[in-house]
């Protein structure tokens, strides 16, 4: 072969090769690791070697054994408690504050900030900052609520088991709002003034306005804050961490699916080491169904709707 | 008329109070990081009366920060430039040639915004463990590279999408490479892109605490979430001290943000609407 034919193989063939690098760390770190969750699944572990193959069996201890299966159901619960609160508190909120930074207030620029900064904080930070304003005793909170004469209102907010998983949702929906503004106000921008300005001529406004023209045109962006809110919820672990610590005190009340994975797979508190690689990867597993189910749904719905 | 005041006045109302909402804690956390544990237990939210140090010089004394923040710069720095190199190169060769198999490998990145990657933290770690990149900012990277590389690939292959052919012919005309095509005449037109992708993954790979926490030990080798969070066991009561750490944490991020404010909102924004 002489050097021209090998230079123009050279300059055919090495565009195949641009795909390569991202498919390597992606496969390796990503895709690799999830197959073998699946694979350990199938296995009852002995300390840190492989034990027999149990087909399901780990699956059927997650579901009918227990503490196993009482503790998957309460922290499933959890999981869509975080899902209902995240869409009603976080984005609701994030809807009116983009619609209100998109209806140009003096200050929007600034507005748009503040509402994004909390964003910018580590989920530890966010924690642990929370954590101390809601303090029993000397905490923001309850200083201000005894400040203002709600006296009994003042609660021991993540130490009840009544109050701790509301309250690490609406810190996690302060910390939220700032993003799904963004999109929502992404949403806004990409409507077209016209079709705005036609229904204002005929008399179209206020609530009435966002409800029949707004809403329906900015459907793709609503979608999108679904799916990704789903999915945040689902994977809920960080925030409930840096608030509870890992063993999602008080008696489990803020145990959310992740949070119980990770006491599994890393505690070992839960029936020992012999079962917990299976059985944690066995959660993982179907932790990883209902999120991919979910997501696959929304997308095949987002498909039908831009086709029409 | 009358009400479309009252409505504009109840606007501001909402928006500022959404502000307030937003920022006083924020603003809690820095002042009271100035305050001593007596003003902070008596007064929780006055504002400091004299400025002290304190806190900070007792902080410094007690975590090596210095590492924690240099530490974090490599992983952050690192990873984005990994992201957006191997990104947009996927990306360049997804939506500029007709393959058969670019559809399938376009799904098949996506799938991984999909991916819950937490799931397979076990595997991961043994995985690290057998390639020796435990205790070591290389696991980082390699984790965060690989889980930005999905959402890089969706956007900055519906940007190189939006590009006109004629650009890409007229340069091979001319004599370019594939490479020299994406690198010369289409990477300057996709800069808004590759802004969106490089914030949105600077802020998760700074932030994170996930996976330092299960693949860092060594106190040398933390980031600064996690070397925090080592701070606030061992000095839960020290009220100014850990408003301070949670300042010192927090401050180069909010710096950088209002450095680069504009790019950051629009960066965000554009990214989203693709």
């Amino acid at each position: 072969m002489n050097n021209f034919a090998k230079s123009t193989w050279w300059k055919k063939g090495a565009v195949h090769l641009f795909p390569v690098p991202a498919l390597a760390v992606y496969i390796l770190f990503v895709i690799y690791p999830i197959l073998s969750a699946f694979g350990y699944s199938f296995y009852d572990w002995k300390g840190h070697t492989r034990g027999e193959f149990v087909g399901l069996g780990n699956f059927v201890s997650l579901f009918t054994k227990e503490p196993f299966n009482h503790l998957f159901w309460n922290a499933f619960g959890h999981n869509l408690y975080y899902f209902a609160v995240e869409m009603a508190v976080q984005n609701v909120i994030a809807f009116v504050l983009a619609y209100l930074v998109y209806s140009k207030l003096k200050g929007s620029n600034f507005l748009k900030m503040a509402y994004f900064l909390p964003r910018l904080l580590s989920v530890i930070v966010v924690g642990f900052l929370w954590k101390l304003m809601l303090n029993p005793n000397n905490g923001i909170v309850n200083v201000l609520l005894k400040k203002i004469g709600l006296v009994s209102w003042a609660k021991p907010w993540l130490g009840d088991p009544t109050y701790a998983l509301t309250s690490i949702t609406l810190v996690n929906s302060w910390f939220g709002i700032g993003f799904s503004m963004l999109i929502f106000l992404a949403g806004l921008h990409a409507i077209s003034t016209e079709v705005i300005e036609a229904a204002r001529l005929d008399g179209v406004k206020g609530l009435r306005l966002i409800r029949s023209i707004i809403l329906p045109m900015m459907s793709q962006s609503l979608i999108i804050i679904t799916v990704f809110t789903f999915i945040h919820a689902f994977e809920a672990f960080e925030l409930i961490y840096a608030m509870e610590g890992s063993q999602g005190e008080p008696y489990n009340s803020t145990d959310t699916l992740a949070v119980f994975f990770y006491r599994i797979a890393f505690g070992g508190s839960s029936g020992g080491d012999s079962v917990a690689l299976g059985l944690g990867s066995a959660l993982a597993v179907v932790l990883f169904f209902i999120i991919a189910t979910i997501s696959a749904l929304f997308l095949y719905f987002t498909r039908n709707q831009s086709a029409q | 008329m009358k009400t479309n005041k009252s409505v504009r006045g109840l606007q501001y109302v909402a928006a500022y109070f959404g502000a307030l909402v937003s920022l006083y804690p924020i603003f809690l956390m820095l002042t009271s990081s100035f305050k001593t544990n007596i003003q902070i237990l008596k007064n929780p939210m006055s504002l400091p009366t004299s400025i002290s140090f304190t806190a900070y010089s007792k902080l410094i004394h007690q975590i090596p920060f210095g590492t924690y923040f240099w530490n974090s710069v490599v992983v952050s720095v690192v990873s984005v430039a990994f992201i957006l190199l191997f990104g947009v190169l996927a990306s360049f060769y997804i939506a500029r040639y007709p393959f058969r198999w670019n559809g399938a490998l376009f799904f098949f990145f996506l799938l991984g915004m999909m991916i819950p990657i937490k799931l397979g933290i076990v595997p991961l770690f043994l995985l690290m463990k057998k390639l020796s990149l435990l205790d070591s900012v290389w696991s980082l990277v390699s984790v965060y590279t690989a889980i930005g590389l999905p959402l890089a690939v969706l956007i900055l292959t519906g940007f190189f999408r939006t590009l006109p052919k004629e650009l890409e012919e007229a340069a091979r005309i001319d004599g370019a490479s594939d490479f020299g095509v994406m690198w010369n005449v289409l990477l300057p037109l996709i800069r808004p892109a590759l802004g969106t992708v490089m914030i949105m993954n600077f802020i998760m790979a700074w932030n994170d605490f996930f996976f330092p926490l299960i693949f860092i030990q060594d106190d040398m080798k933390k980031t600064i979430p996690v070397g925090m969070l080592s701070l606030f066991g061992q000095y839960s009561t020290d009220l100014s001290m850990l408003f301070a750490g949670l300042t010192l944490a927090s401050v180069p991020m909010i710096i950088m943000f209002f450095l680069a404010s504009k790019q950051f909102m629009e960066g965000m924004t554009a990214g989203a609407v693709k």
